[in-house]
């Protein structure tokens, strides 16, 4: 569908776009990863005919898009990083005129309410497009988007600035029109791409470090992948046990945590299995058989940020910020959910400490553990 | 191109410029006929004409400010450059819509004429259509102007301004190039002047050269217009 071949694009000095060839197939969902200002939107905007690249080809089924823009155009549905919207229009007169604009021969009625069906804007079709919530101006530019029911959507950022509900509705929704489109979606947030995309670019600093399917890449690393486990026993007897097992490579202890009630000791190791499989069905028999009581049990697997941090780590030549490293993997909602989640945390220790029935000691030491919650936050 | 045309009209008459220009242009107008017709006991609208072009060179960069530049600040650009619709349809829709508002002006002076044609014994219609014809010829010339240095710019106010600049310099440039004294340069100087060629319109002169004029002024800058749009495509 797509066949983009020594692609680049130059601002000046600055080298936005460097050299970045690939291809997508049809009704693929693809996602284009990287941080700000890796070369996402620069390379959806040249994919659609917005800008044009300093060198490179970029063919749109066929078409190059610089020779025949019109016929490529035709088949790209393009929701740019801000909605192009007229916030002058209602809604319905905006969607008109994308309609009349893109020149589509089906009839209009029809194909309008489907849209506005589709994307769930049929509600707000009269209200003026400038009084809308910012997912709903979103939905608008979805619905734009899908006007004259192109074979190829190219959606940039299109969850950015919603609120937790909002994007969720929006990644269902890419994921239903990616069963009868080809999508590229471009997004910061990994998770977003690892739920909706079957298909990873990760772009750093204009070049493509990983061009790669979304289990593919999970699987790269995941011969590094550990088994946690958590334990009410014997710590030495179970980690003799378990480093007994011929399934197993290495073992390591890791520090005790003390559970609230401190009535028992738990034990937690780290399990690194040999090739990387799956032996958390082995373990948890061998602990219980050992007559240990099993706590917890998860594999550790990367997650893409890992991937994408060794990826981007390793491949890129100049120092890469901290700072801005953080700025990839925790969206703004992300963020205050995970305060969110900390601060439930230490309400119910709070909680909890009030209910039991601890001497004085216990209780001091809680209040050291609270007070380290805190300071964290 | 209709779709833009459409939208653009909505626009003006969504938004209170259309409004403004329409009741600037008729309070003027209307004030130029009593003063210079019904007061001055004259049978023709010359002088309304003539006094009208003032009033456009402040009014038709107010029609223009925002034709290109909002959507570049808007980022609608995007919408209209990957849309597939041709770059010059996109400039033309616009500049017809800003015409029409002008032509919607004009219509006043139908009505004007009507009057007269009431009072006065003889009318001359011919003179009349032909003041209407460069009235329409002249905007179409200052329009495209206007829309050229929008697509220059994101913001509204440095347009407007550079417009009434623009627009005033060619207003003035008979004066300048009489005080060349290099022959070639006045000559090519005065040869800009889109006064003098209206003017003779509103003698009731229908001269060729003229419309050829005032189209050319307007392809050409509507022309670059598209390549203004063209070029941010191309830019480095």
């Amino acid at each position: 569908m797509i066949e983009v071949v020594g692609l680049t694009k130059k601002y000046g000095q600055r080298v936005a776009i460097d050299d970045i060839s690939f291809n997508v197939n049809k009704g693929e969902i693809v996602g284009f990863l990287g941080s700000n200002g890796a070369g996402k939107s620069s390379t959806m905007n040249i994919l659609t005919g917005y800008i044009s690249a300093t060198s490179g080809k970029v063919k749109i089924d066929g078409i190059d898009i610089l020779e025949e823009p019109i016929k490529a155009k035709k088949k790209i549905g393009y929701l740019p990083e801000t909605p192009p919207l007229y916030m002058d229009m209602k809604v319905s007169e905006y969607l008109d005129f994308v309609f009349e604009l893109k020149k589509v021969k089906q009839d209009k009625k029809s194909h309008l309410d489907e849209i506005c069906e589709l994307v769930k804007i049929t509600d707000v079709k009269d209200r003026v497009i400038k009084n809308l919530s910012k997912g709903y101006k979103q939905r608008v530019g979805l619905a734009q988007a899908l006007i004259g029911s192109p074979e190829l959507l190219i959606l940039d950022e299109p969850t950015v600035g919603l609120d937790p509900k909002q994007i969720i509705e929006i990644r269902n929704l890419v994921k239903k029109l990616g069963e009868s489109h080809t999508v590229i979606l471009s997004s910061h947030i990994l998770s977003e791409i690892q739920a909706v995309c079957d298909k990873v670019i990760i772009i750093n600093k204009g070049k493509i470090v990983a061009n790669e399917k979304t289990e593919n890449l999970s699987n790269i690393i995941s011969a590094d992948s550990r088994i946690l486990l958590d334990i009410i026993g014997n710590q030495d007897e179970i980690y003799q046990v378990i480093s007994g097992l011929d399934e197993v490579e290495s073992v390591e202890k890791l520090n005790n945590i003390n559970n609230i009630n401190n009535i028992d000791e738990i034990y937690s190791f780290s399990i690194k299995s040999k090739n990387g499989v799956d032996i958390r069905k082995i373990i948890s028999k061998a602990v219980v058989d050992a007559g240990s009581i099993i706590i917890g049990l998860r594999l550790s697997g990367f997650s893409l940020e890992d991937i994408f941090l060794k990826l981007t780590d390793s491949k890129s030549d100049q120092d890469f910020d901290q700072d801005q490293d953080q700025d990839i993997f925790l969206s703004n909602q992300e963020k205050e959910k995970i305060k969110k989640t900390l601060v439930d945390i230490k309400d119910k220790v709070i909680d909890n400490l009030s209910r039991i029935d601890v001497d004085d000691i216990e209780l001091e030491k809680f209040k050291i553990k609270k007070n380290n919650i805190e300071g964290d936050e | 191109m209709w779709a833009i045309f459409k939208r653009e009209i909505k626009a003006y008459f969504l938004s209170s410029i259309g409004y403004i220009f329409l009741s600037v242009f008729y309070l003027f107008s209307g004030y130029f006929f009593y003063a210079t017709s019904i007061m001055a006991g004259r049978a023709d609208l010359k002088y309304v004409f003539s006094n009208l072009l003032v009033i456009l060179i402040f009014l038709l960069p107010m029609l223009t400010m925002k034709l290109m530049s909002e959507d570049k600040k808007l980022k609608t650009d995007q919408l209209l450059l990957t849309s597939p619709v041709n770059l010059f349809s996109v400039v033309f829709g616009k500049f017809l819509a800003a015409l029409t508002t002008l032509f919607f002006g004009v219509l006043i002076m139908f009505v004007f004429a009507g009057v007269l044609c009431f009072l006065a014994t003889s009318f001359d219609w011919i003179i009349f259509l032909c003041n209407v014809l460069g009235l329409l010829l002249l905007g179409s010339a200052l329009i495209s102007i206007g829309i050229f240095i929008s697509s220059l710019t994101e913001n509204q106010v440095i347009s407007v301004i550079s417009s009434c600049a623009v627009i005033l310099l060619l207003f003035f440039i008979d004066g300048i190039s009489a005080t060349i004294n290099m022959n070639f340069i006045s000559k090519a100087l005065s040869s800009l002047s889109i006064i003098r060629p209206y003017n003779e319109f509103t003698y009731g002169l229908f001269s060729l050269p003229n419309i050829v004029l005032f189209f050319s002024f307007t392809i050409v800058f509507l022309f670059l217009t598209a390549r203004v749009l063209e070029k941010k495509r191309w830019a480095s």
